[in-house]
């Protein structure tokens, strides 16, 4: 019998505010330490805490996202744990009534579609950021981050393999960024994942004995260290042996998880209701605000370039993987005015190579969507050759300018001069009987070295197509 | 001088019979004299007062003087003040000072009030009798060998002895009204949300309220003026419009609806409370008000109640003094959690660690249900009970404690007595409700005994209201403690 993996995970994405969850200080990252700790993020004795409505907004439209249901009254309650960088000695947090309940994330994994659902998505607090390094025998304390707003989102443990969790994380990475909740950096932390992992025989029907597993900053880690888990886990199990539950942290180095703590180390966090704040309640109103200012969704905007642009499910992928890709795409097929799929085909091939290349962002793209429809109708109408075009892209993003100029100024316009095609003709057939006589007898290969003759002799000018022709009637 | 109301001293200031230095000074000479015994203050700053009152003299010359302008005041030293100690009574704070003023303490300033120093009290305000204070207990001014109540004993004494004309207090199960009603002065606790908590230092949340101690409920309405308002700092601030407590005094008494609780004449109340008490009662009848005989059948549950959810509260907010950021901290240690354990056992006095106890127990996984959520359910129950009563009438009156003033260490062994203490004013702060104190005689031994009125949700000004009719006809609220006579 096969070993079934099952994953679930929780996410902690920091909600794109001004300002922290509870505090008027700033949550800009790289500060110098504490100097965006207000007295709140101290916890001064007798300063008090206030709901971000900013926060509390953009929870609810990641809510709305996911089609999940709004709780129309959470509550905040506290999680009591004492650490230095726990300035109040609790977490401000939801547990038992979180704001959103339920909804889904929608991606697709080799072509097919997904559907993995959530158990909630809940408010809290961020902690501040204990310094062991540049201090001799002592802990440094940084309360910057402590108070920053966090979206703790906790999908059922439904995900078969690290090759789909990492794809579910992956389409929860752009949702939240397409939504504009969250700016989706992982190396400053804004996008956290925590991997609950367990194993258990294909026909078995509950779930095994999981594990948590904390530090995966990339996707490439939470793969590996899923893999590794899932590996050690089986292993274990089938050398007759118990998988305990415990944390774990992966090792990216060595590419392990090793235990942090077992399930007897376990905190009673004594949660309760914070009585510091009101219940947090939604009127309908609100909800009706945020619904309607959410954009198109990326699995929908997927669905519609797949039936109203012809595309491939993969091509459509490719182009809602970010609202500027979308947002690009959409506004180059209405500028160029020519078939979508060499629209598609431009963007998700040269305009993405060049873009790596150079490690810039769609958004930030030298060359717009207007610029670019200028090459593409080139294309289309025969003006320049598919070749000529790459140059001229490469010349705009360089120097810029349309691409007419850059064509006319460059000498790249493509000969479709039938006179000129034919003398260009009759001279390679001159200079190449054999080949001639090679396709004659039915080499068809000759043929298309005979082509590539005649654009060499243009110096790639020549239209293809015309030279083809000419051949042909040619060679009759 | 020193015997004069708020109103009076507003008078004579306004008339300029008198000057805020020249109060001030008064104040402070009498502090000087009586606090060596009385240890009513944990902090006395006279360059501040005096600072204080020659600003608030200036500011009243340039024709921009409040009602309060150069009155003196003492503060509970629990409430932040920028610039000097807040202690809470605890080693864990001895030297602590904020870097910012409390709500309350902004309020007073900007009425131009002047800041004498700052009260004694039951370590972060556990306690009935101002017995627990790192700095010592409080004695009554009307018998040192007796207790002033607490935890706001510092405050109601420094009132009691003419140290101040007034002050501020915070009543959690009875800390304004209790030691009030031991010293022979008024208190007033206010509905839950009408008093900014910011800068309260907390210990139990869902209940602690400031309030205003003086010598007559006008006093209470004037200092209630200042303190309350909307805060949009504080989330359980409650946003409605301002109130002129002070003109709204004249409450016609025969209209009044006056209910008694069965339970709260009950036994277990001393004979001279209980007289006093009736006494009261019959005067209120005698103009008019008409008396209605009511059952707060949960109200016994206010005690066990209040000792799971405040415990609970103050358990989470007091994880705080931690020994990392500011206060005490362990002069040595061998690693993480030895500091903690260390600061917290050198810094906490037994009181305190007791509740923290208690309450990280009624916490805990596989009590939570039990205690805490079940003491929930109980305060609904009461808080009920009062919603139904006051469907029959318009306040409710009875003892405020069911002994007057006990004597120090005679229950500090005993903490289910000390708690007892609390029987009558724990159900208002489980409620929200607002409730005051006001004397109302004196039993055997001559020591005052207090009347509370407990109203319904914001109604604050018929509650003053009564007990400024019952004033006008009474000098108990003017008697000056023999020990410390002007």
């Amino acid at each position: 019998m096969a070993w079934e993996v099952v994953v679930g995970i929780e996410t902690h994405a920091q909600l794109a505010t001004k300002s922290k969850m509870f505090s008027g200080a700033s949550t800009a990252f790289g500060a110098a330490p504490n100097t965006q700790a207000a007295a709140v993020d101290i916890a001064l004795p007798g300063v008090l805490p206030v709901a971000n409505r900013a926060a509390i907004e953009l929870a609810i439209r990641f809510g709305l996202a996911v089609k999940g249901a709004i709780n129309r009254r959470s509550i905040f309650a506290r999680k009591n744990y004492f650490y230095p960088d726990l300035p109040k000695g609790y977490q401000i947090s939801q547990y038992e009534s979180p704001i959103v309940r339920g909804g889904e994330i929608r991606f697709t994994l080799n072509d097919a579609e997904r559907v993995v659902r959530l158990t909630r998505a809940h408010l809290e607090e961020d902690a501040g950021k204990s310094l062991h390094e540049d201090f001799h025998g002592m802990t440094g304390i940084d309360l910057n981050r402590a108070g920053t707003p966090l979206l703790e989102i906790v999908s059922e443990p439904e995900l078969r393999g690290a090759k789909e969790a990492v794809a579910y994380a992956r389409a929860l990475h752009a949702l939240v960024m397409w939504i504009g909740i969250c700016d989706g950096n992982m190396q400053e932390g804004s996008f956290r994942c925590d991997a609950n992992v367990s194993v258990k025989k294909t026909d078995e029907k509950g779930l095994g004995t999981r594990c948590e597993i904390k530090n995966l900053n990339s996707f490439r880690f939470m793969e590996q260290a899923i893999e590794f888990e899932a590996k050690r886990q089986v292993e274990l199990l089938e050398d007759g042996g118990q998988v305990e539950q415990e944390t774990r942290l992966y090792d990216p180095e060595r590419g392990e998880t090793r235990s942090m703590r077992t399930k007897e180390d376990a905190q009673d966090y004594r949660y309760f209701p914070d009585p510091d704040l009101l219940p947090l309640v939604v009127p309908e109103q609100l909800l009706s605000e945020i619904l309607q200012g959410l954009p198109e969704l990326p699995d929908v905007r997927r669905e519609r370039f797949v039936r109203e642009y012809a595309l491939t499910v993969y091509d459509a992928g490719l182009l809602t993987a970010s609202r500027a890709a979308a947002d690009y795409f959409e506004a180059l097929v209405k500028a160029a005015g020519v078939e979508p799929k060499l629209c598609a085909n431009w963007q998700t091939g040269e305009l993405s190579a060049v873009l790596n290349r150079e490690e810039q962002d769609i958004a930030t793209c030298p060359v717009s969507p207007q610029m670019l429809a200028g090459i593409l109708r080139r294309i289309s109408d025969g003006t320049i050759s598919g070749k000529a075009a790459k140059q001229v892209f490469e010349v705009m993003w360089k120097l810029g300018g349309s691409a007419d100029e850059i064509i006319e100024r460059d000498g790249l316009r493509q000969v479709s001069d039938a006179g000129a095609i034919e003398k260009l003709v009759d001279e390679v057939l001159a200079a190449n009987a054999r080949l001639a006589a090679d396709y004659r007898s039915g080499k068809e290969k000759a043929f298309n070295a005979l082509v590539g003759q005649v654009m060499k002799a243009s110096r790639g000018k020549a239209n293809p197509v015309q030279a083809a022709e000419a051949l042909r009637r040619k060679l009759g | 001088m020193l015997n004069a109301t708020l109103a009076e001293l507003s008078a004579a200031l306004a008339a300029k019979r008198t000057s805020s230095l020249e109060l001030t000074r008064a104040c402070l000479e009498r502090i000087e004299r009586l606090d060596g015994t009385l240890n009513a203050f944990i902090t006395v700053d006279e360059a501040r007062a005096l600072e204080d009152a020659r600003r608030a003299d200036a500011r009243r010359a340039q024709g921009d003087a409040g009602r309060l302008t150069g009155i003196p005041l003492a503060h509970k030293d629990i409430l932040c003040t920028r610039g000097l100690p807040t202690t809470c009574g605890s080693k864990m704070l001895a030297k602590f000072v904020s870097p910012y003023d409390a709500h309350v303490i902004e309020r007073f300033d900007a009425a131009g009030a002047v800041l004498l120093g700052k009260c004694n009290m039951d370590e972060f305000a556990m306690g009935s009798s101002s017995e627990t204070s790192h700095f010592g207990p409080v004695r009554n001014p009307w018998d040192a060998r007796l207790v002033p109540g607490g935890s706001s004993g510092g405050s109601a004494t420094a009132v009691a002895a003419r140290m101040a004309p007034a002050a501020t207090g915070t009543d959690t199960g009875g800390s304004i009204r209790q030691p009030a009603a031991l010293t022979g002065v008024c208190g007033l606790k206010p509905t839950y949300g009408l008093v900014s908590r910011y800068g309260l230092v907390a210990f139990a949340s869902s209940l602690d309220q400031a309030g205003p101690i003086g010598k007559s409920a006008e006093d209470l309405a004037l200092m209630l003026e200042v303190m309350a308002g909307f805060d949009p700092r504080d989330s359980t601030s409650v946003d409605r419009p301002q109130q002129r407590y002070s003109q709204e005094l004249d409450l016609d008494l025969k209209s009044l609806r006056i209910g008694l609780p069965k339970e709260y004449f009950g036994e277990g109340i001393e004979p001279g409370v209980r007289r006093a008490v009736e006494e009261a009662v019959r005067w209120f009848a005698a103009q008019g008000a008409s008396t209605v005989e009511l059952e707060l059948p949960n109200a016994r549950l206010g005690v066990p109640v209040y000792y799971v959810i405040a415990p609970a509260e103050a358990s989470s907010n007091l994880s705080r003094f931690d020994g990392v950021r500011y206060g005490h901290r362990a002069a040595e240690f061998a690693d993480l959690i030895d500091m903690y354990c260390r600061t917290r056992a050198e810094g906490f006095g037994t009181e305190v660690k007791q509740r923290i106890l208690v309450g990280t127990y009624v916490l805990s996984h596989g009590y939570y249900d039990a205690y805490y959520l079940q003491a929930q359910k109980v305060r609904r129950l009461i808080a009920r009970d009062f919603d139904l009563a006051f469907k029959k009438c318009d306040l409710i009156l009875g003892p405020t404690a069911p002994s007057t003033a006990f004597a120090i260490g005679a229950k500090t062994e005993d903490p289910v007595q000390m708690y007892l203490n609390d029987i009558f004013t724990i159900p208002a702060p489980l409620a929200g409700l607002p409730a005051l104190s006001i004397p109302c005689g004196f039993d055997e031994r001559g020591l005052p005994v207090g009347l509370q009125l407990t109203g319904a949700h914001f109604s604050e000004a018929r509650l003053l209201g009564a007990a400024h009719r019952y004033q006008q006809a009474s000098d108990w609220h003017l008697r000056v403690p023999k020990e410390t006579p002007l």
